[in-house]
């Protein structure tokens, strides 16, 4: 058997692969944070709660309605987007005036009674969800067994990723909500319908949180606490990287993934705390953050 | 004891009836639920210092309120040490935690300052899951009350009441003298434009590390006490979802105010306790009241409540 550091590849390649899926769900949830954060000033607490929800969603419609996954791929981030864009429409939108604390402690609440809701329903303990059998099995590359159903969660999260990216940076729809982020007053001015754009923006990036959900399903099993656990990683995620580029967002993502990934190989118990360390690293010597402009 | 000179005389007689009022009800209510009362009241006091006069919300409270309630309940059980110093040695732990927390903290503004405080706090969550001296998921039970200075009997519920009560009532006195010292004056100042503080030329960043430990201080004190009176300290105290109950309780009470945090604690208190026991609906109500709170009553319980109390002569 091959080692590296005495550690067998396999063990090391294996790790390394999920914390690069671990990456990806920190890359989309993140890249969503930052959307939101850019528009509306809101820092998004149910973020973890949406994703959770995106979960569920598929894991209902494969027990009540008989859709599989790949339906589910695209009727959860459906369904989360709308219960999006109403939350949107009858409470954040109340709150733009206002200081942004209250953002978070409203989306702080929503978190609350949506976790609260699953766990009556469906209680604490994880509802398995099973590969789609499409991407079932494996190859042996060799140096490492590679599970296909992993390998398309990575490449999956990286085409969304860069996908989104494209959209804005590079896209005449991405310039008025670079535009919008900036000066909203000005957007408006020339015609643009912002709230609308807010609206979208919002359903959006939730609907990100959601595909993350639905591809998290098969790894790691659907339970109302998977969301809570994820977005206080995600917050450290974007202390770390800041929320000033989307591109930033998802190195960071990714990245921190990986040092995630690492640990476990290398000192496992510090697995869980790693990041946070980092972010601390980054306070003393960055304080606005990788990729962060200003306070 | 005396009340503070800046306490406005008419509201001495206020404050000594709540007093009169906190050494006869343990006759006619459950004590233990007073004191779980006051123990989460003085936690939201602490927590209202920062987020009501510095304006400084933080997400990771649990962190200084669990880590001091771990300390006190294992210098109580394994150390053999009297309460007085088993608190005092929580105090310290929650001091020299909230003096790192808060000068890391400290580097980022609003919305950052929540996340950084939070994700600290979550980093001290797990390290409380792995440290052996905390027992996991079974948390430090049967820690013994002990003797107070050797003398008082705490095991008795009517005695660590009053003990409780005590340090409740000179904890909010400081509290309340802090905030109206030319100290708090600065806190204000701070909060309402922080720009302009600065260019006053206040070290505005010493004020805020100043505030949050003295915050966080207080906060380990309510942690201590609690584990105590609950003879347990766990991994609950330590979690997120018990720093938001904190935000929960100023919100719901009033933040900014002096008896907002502490009636928003009693009413939390008494909603954990009613619905104890039928599942996930305490945190589904909690999350109601965030929203409501934040739609509806910003002001909280106090603010709706203020005006009557203000022609009473009560608040100033």
């Amino acid at each position: 058997m091959m080692t590296i550091l005495g550690i067998p590849t396999q063990a090391l390649f294996g790790q390394l692969l999920l914390g690069l899926i671990n990456g990806a769900f920190y890359a989309m949830l993140s890249l969503g944070l930052a959307l939101i954060f850019g528009l509306l000033n809101i820092i998004n607490f149910s973020h973890g709660a949406l994703y959770m929800m995106g979960a569920f969603v598929a894991w209902l419609a494969l027990n009540f309605l008989g859709l599989g996954y790949w339906p589910a791929l695209i009727v959860a981030p459906l369904v989360v987007a709308l219960v999006g864009i109403i939350i949107e429409r009858t409470m954040l939108c109340r709150l733009y005036k206002l200081d942004h604390l209250y953002g978070l402690l409203l989306t702080f609440g929503l978190a609350l009674i949506i976790e609260g809701l699953f766990r009556e329903g469906y209680g604490v303990s994880g509802q398995p969800y099973s590969v789609p059998k499409e991407l079932a099995g494996g190859w042996n590359l060799g140096f490492m067994f590679l599970p296909i159903y992993r390998g398309w969660v990575v490449v999956a999260s990286l085409v969304l990723c860069l996908g989104t990216w494209y959209a804005i940076e590079k896209t005449k729809l991405g310039a008025y909500l670079r535009a919008g982020t900036e000066n909203p007053t000005l957007v408006q001015a020339f015609g643009i319908n912002v709230p609308l754009m807010i609206t979208l923006t919002y359903g959006f990036g939730v609907a990100l949180a959601a595909i993350a959900g639905v591809l998290a399903a098969p790894i790691y099993q659907v339970s109302p606490k998977m969301g809570s656990d994820l977005i206080i990683v995600v917050f450290a995620v974007v202390v770390i990287g800041g929320m000033g580029s989307i591109l930033g967002s998802i190195v960071t993502g990714y990245m921190l993934g990986l040092v995630e990934g690492l640990t476990k190989v290398f000192y496992p118990e510090a697995a869980s705390t790693v990041i946070f360390m980092v972010m601390v690293v980054v306070l003393l010597i960055k304080p606005a953050g990788l990729f962060g402009k200003g306070a | 004891m005396t009340l503070s000179p800046s306490v406005p005389s008419r509201q001495k007689p206020f404050i000594l009836a709540l007093i009169g009022l906190g050494l006869v009800l343990p006759f006619a209510v459950y004590p233990v639920f007073l004191m779980k009362g006051l123990c989460f009241g003085l936690f939201a006091a602490a927590f209202n210092l920062l987020l009501g006069y510095v304006g400084l919300l933080s997400f990771g409270h649990a962190m200084f309120f669990g880590w001091s309630a771990y300390l006190t309940a294992y210098a109580a059980k394994e150390w053999g040490l009297t309460p007085e110093i088993a608190i005092l040695l929580g105090v310290a732990l929650a001091t020299v935690l909230g003096a790192v927390v808060g000068w890391l903290a400290i580097r980022r503004q609003g919305i950052y300052f929540a996340m950084i405080t939070l994700a600290l706090a979550q980093l001290g969550f797990f390290v409380a899951v792995q440290a052996p001296m905390t027992h996991g998921e079974d948390g430090i039970q049967g820690v013994p009350r002990g003797h107070l200075f050797g003398l008082f009997d705490l095991s008795d519920t009517m005695t660590m009441y009053y003990f409780v009560l005590a340090v409740f009532v000179a904890s909010l006195l400081f509290l309340h003298r802090v905030v109206n010292s030319p100290f708090g004056q600065v806190l204000k100042a701070i909060r309402d434009n922080e720009p302009r503080a600065v260019s006053l030329g206040y070290e505005v960043g010493r004020y805020k590390l100043i505030a949050f430990v003295l915050s966080s201080a207080f906060a380990g004190l309510a942690g201590s006490l609690k584990s105590l009176v609950f003879q347990l300290a766990s991994l609950a105290d330590v979690s997120w979802h018990m720093s938001g109950e904190v935000v929960l309780m100023t919100l719901l009470g009033g933040v900014g105010t002096v008896l907002g945090p502490m009636v928003g604690a009693f009413l939390v208190v008494a909603i954990q306790d009613f619905f104890a026991g039928i599942g996930s609906w305490v945190i589904i109500i909690q999350g109601v009241i965030f929203v409501v709170c934040v739609l509806l009553f910003r002001s909280g319980m106090i603010g709706v409540l203020a005006p009557w109390l203000k022609r009473r002569g009560i608040t100033g």
